[in-house]
């Protein structure tokens, strides 16, 4: 059962409630958009973190200020204590990995090769030790390889180490994603809708897989769209709405809250003023919603 | 039916009854026909061609083949060896793992194409038909009926898709003409690999290593020495169908599988090989297209870090080189050298190596931050940028180092622990003159050069150059530090083209600035460097080698095309990239890349890199 799962006992290694993430007065404008709007976020040890959000709420955008794909121009982020370095691969070092909203494998890699790449951060062989191929570097690419397999094990892509990552399935391409974001050994993960287009059955998957990681002591900060999911999953949720936090709760305080309901509905009209006004709007709202929903990959990632 | 036209009926031919052939005639017969023609041709090369030795390869004597005749040999040779396998015999099995009758058909068409090349070209040189002796008649015959009983083969149509009867009469043609060309492809479709192969012991396999590097060594040797525009354009066709019936059998794919289980032996094969071509020479001529063909091919190998693994569009490439050159030829005592002293050669590599990394470091600090287009035409400024500055630090527009256009001249010849390079050596019987010499010495470059690719790309930093290639931002996300890695990369390739321009400096006597051009018409040049890359295939390591080979000699050897030959390159990148665009030799992510919707083979073997 998916749902007992929430109330496991806190995860090993890390010491719980112990802050891992600690985003301070995050602001992020683009000339004069400011797309992410004095955002505080906490993400503790062993805790799932989920950021919900109608679309063009600034969740990705916030994402991006805590990966260093964008430097926040206000607020600032820290890791562990730990002011965050401005760039993307020192983020990575730094100890938080990432998965991308629509998926950014090495598609003409093979899948043991991407987790491979995704050590990156946690092996030392440069060039000099490439070409002379000392014991140190044959000792040091055979333990990268066996982690590699161990993660891939773990997420259950062990078979397919040799394939190429664009021949995998959708919902094994998101598998590999994450595998590969754990591989540099990461003590936040961060997930941008990992079940994005995935059926009932991968949802599930993906959630069991999702808790599997949080008992490896891994803090973990996600984005989704689907409700059922984000509620069985997190231990609390935020709630963005416009750049700015609506909220911060549990997720039945999240769930009944009405302002929330209000973003993603809208407003009650007071008086009702006329039914055909209202249909308007709800039928333009559809159409958006659909749009969104068709061209999910136009939504910047960066 | 080939001969159908644009008639406006209903095609009422595709009910699929039993496959045929191309030609209307039985199977067995075709195939009789086929293998017997091509024994027949292979008998008819012994014949006399032709009554003058005015045409060139002296065609005219019986029981000796000559020049033209010799390759038609080799071709109906391979179609006879093709027939007889496609009948199934055991022994030659082995060779045809995909089917012998797309190789069948290849072979005969590659004979027939050289063969009627060669009467035609007779017939036109010397005035008509009425120059060719019985022999010409006979080969003519005999490939054309081995055409046409390989043709006769049986083969799986495509289906036509049904057309629309509003469409007008153009549209119709197009619409039949585009199922004639989806037939004729079939025609040479191969089918699956059947059988997997017979497990073979390990020294047998390390024999057909060795079996497939003398060849490799025969066909090089015998393609650099044809003497004359003919031999050569024949010794293309029958190399290029030859490969193609080889690779439509099947037979290469095995042997890449097995290349890539022994790669040390392949390495070491390919190495000997190579080494062993200035002993099957008789006296320098060749052995002088041999090192500067070498020459190309490694500083091709070189750029094939930067732009094959790395993905960094370096147009301005041949500046390295250069700065080899130039660092090498300063310290070689040369007269017209500004520092009056000579080092010892190792010392002088890498003196030439070290600048080039230096050069390298400094112009891809400022120019990495750049992606795609913008540095690729940074790149071209930089390289401009040294031919100009080399022009002119002569002591009148700039301080004297390079002497100007005139370049730095006589640089003397290397002498490595007392063996001289300028001198003829005699090693057990074969006489090694100077450019055998220094075709050698740059062998030993190229082997650097070779591992430095292989070890860079199977290791952590080798994969990062790929993952930033794939895809940057998740790249970065990755904890790649992408500026750096590229900047490893830009370095690494600058190094080892300034290695080999220390070898170049030697061999050309002088350097000048207009050696190193952006666009020329003798390789190496930037244009030409990318072309052997692109042309070979990026990112393996035989791509390059096979395509600066192809782009030193086809301009080299085809003197006839004089003014067109720049045009004709062109148009033959053209087309290669509209139908091959993975490059001769590709690499099997590339191919994946680029065609897509064929059968993707999931798994990736090592063989493929």
């Amino acid at each position: 059962m998916t749902t007992d799962t929430t109330t496991k006992s806190a995860p090993t290694g890390a010491t719980p409630g112990e802050p891992v993430l600690d985003a301070r007065g995050v602001t992020m404008r683009f000339g004069g958009l400011t797309a992410v709007s004095d955002v505080d976020l906490t993400v503790n040890a062993g805790e799932i973190v989920g950021l919900i959000g109608p679309n063009g709420a600034g969740k990705t955008t916030f994402f991006n200020c805590l990966t260093g794909l964008y430097v926040p121009t206000e607020g600032e982020v820290r890791y562990k204590g730990q002011i965050l370095p401005p760039k993307s691969f020192k983020v990575t070092a730094a100890g938080i990995a990432r998965t991308f909203q629509n998926i950014r494998l090495f598609a003409n890699m093979t899948v043991l090769e991407n987790v491979l790449v995704g050590r990156h951060t946690r092996t030392k062989e440069g060039l000099w030790s490439a070409l002379l191929r000392g014991p140190g570097f044959h000792k040091a690419e055979a333990a990268s390889r066996a982690r590699a397999m161990e993660l891939l094990e773990f997420v259950g892509l062990a078979g397919k180490a040799d394939h190429l990552a664009r021949n995998l399935p959708y919902g094994e391409q998101r598998k590999l994603e994450i595998a590969r974001a754990l591989a540099s050994e990461p003590g936040l993960l961060l997930l941008d809708e990992p079940t994005a287009g995935m059926n009932p059955q991968e949802t599930r998957a993906a959630e069991e897989l999702i808790f599997a990681i949080r008992d490896k002591g891994i803090a973990v900060l996600v984005i989704e769209h689907d409700m059922r999911f984000i509620m069985n999953l997190c231990d609390r949720v935020a709630v963005l709405v416009q750049g700015k936090k609506l909220i911060e709760g549990d997720a039945a305080t999240v769930q009944s809250d009405e302002r929330v309901i209000a973003a993603y509905l809208g407003e009650p009209l007071a008086n009702d003023p006329g039914a055909a006004e209202a249909a308007e709007v709800e039928a333009a709202e559809a159409a958006a919603e659909a749009a969104a929903q068709t061209a999910p990959a136009k939504e910047n990632d960066r | 039916m080939t001969t159908q036209t644009t008639a406006a009926t209903t095609p009422d031919t595709p009910t699929a009854e039993a496959p045929r052939g191309l030609v209307g005639l039985p199977e067995s017969t075709g195939r009789a026909l086929a293998t017997a023609g091509g024994v027949l041709s292979v008998i008819s090369t012994f014949l006399a061609w032709t009554w003058t030795a005015e045409f060139p390869g002296d065609l005219t004597v019986y029981g000796y083949p000559g020049g033209l005749q010799v390759l038609v040999l080799v071709g109906g040779a391979l179609t006879a060896l093709f027939g007889l396998a496609s009948y199934g015999i055991k022994g030659l099995r082995w060779l045809v793992p995909a089917g012998a009758d797309s190789a069948l058909k290849l072979a005969a068409l590659g004979t027939f194409v050289t063969a009627w090349y060669t009467v035609i070209a007779i017939s036109v040189q010397l005035g008509g038909v009425v120059n060719l002796e019985p022999g010409g008649f006979v080969v003519a015959a005999a490939t054309l009926l081995t055409l046409l009983g390989a043709l006769a083969l049986p083969f799986e149509r495509p289906e036509p898709d049904p057309f629309d009867p509003d469409d007008t009469g153009w549209e119709q043609f197009r619409h039949k003409a585009r199922h004639q060309a989806a037939v004729i492809k079939a025609a040479f479709a191969t089918g699956p690999v059947k059988a997997p192969a017979r497990k073979l012991p390990g020294f047998a396999e390390i024999l057909v290593i060795v079996a497939a590097m003398a060849i490799g060594l025969l066909v090089f040797t015998y393609g650099i020495g044809t003497e004359y525009d003919e031999l050569f354009i024949g010794f293309l066709i029958t190399a290029g169908f030859g490969f193609a019936a080889l690779f439509k059998a099947g037979l290469i794919s095995r042997l890449s599988v097995i290349t890539g289980k022994h790669r040390n032996v392949t390495l070491i094969g390919a190495f000997v090989a190579a080494a062993a071509f200035p002993f099957t020479q008789s006296d320098d001529q060749y052995a002088t297209i041999g090192v500067y063909i070498l020459i190309f091919a490694t500083v091709a190998l070189g750029l094939n870090i930067v732009v094959g693994l790395a993905g960094l569009l370096d147009l301005g490439y041949v500046a390295f080189l250069g700065v080899g050159a130039y660092a090498a030829a300063m310290v070689s005592g040369s007269p017209s050298s500004p520092f009056d002293f000579q080092v010892p050669f190792w010392a002088s590599a890498l003196i030439g190596a070290a600048v080039a990394m230096v050069f390298g470091v400094i112009i891809g600090a400022p120019t990495l931050r750049l992606r795609g287009d913008y540095l690729a035409i940074v790149t071209l400024g930089f390289g401009e940028i040294f031919r100009i500055a080399v022009l002119n630090m002569d002591g009148t527009s700039g301080p004297d180092i390079t002497n100007g256009s005139n370049g730095i001249s006589s640089i003397p010849n290397l002498n490595i622990l007392g063996f001289d390079f300028g001198q003829e050596h005699t090693i057990a019987g074969f006489t090694i003159a100077r450019f055998a010499n220094y075709f050698l010495l740059m062998l030993l470059i190229t082997l650097v050069v070779v591992v430095v690719f292989r070890r860079s790309s199977d290791s952590r930093i080798g994969r990062a150059w790929v993952a930033i290639r794939e895809d940057e931002t998740a790249a970065l996300a990755m904890g790649i530090n992408g500026f750096r890695v590229k900047l490893i990369a830009f370095a690494l390739g600058a190094t080892l083209a300034g290695l080999a321009g220390t070898v170049q400096a030697h061999v050309t006597y002088t350097v000048t600035p207009e050696q190193y051009q952006f666009a020329h018409v003798v390789p190496p040049n930037s244009a030409f460097l990318l072309a052997a890359v692109v042309l070979g295939g990026m990112g393996t390591i035989s791509g390059p080698l096979v395509g600066a080979s192809l782009l030193y000699l086809i301009p080299a050897k085809l003197q006839f095309l004089g003014d067109y030959q720049l045009f004709a390159f062109g148009l033959a990148l053209v087309l290669l990239m509209r139908y091959r665009p993975e490059g001769l030799i590709p690499n099997r992510r590339r191919q994946l890349e680029f065609h897509e919707e064929t059968e993707a083979p999931t798994v990736l073997s090592k063989a493929g890199a």
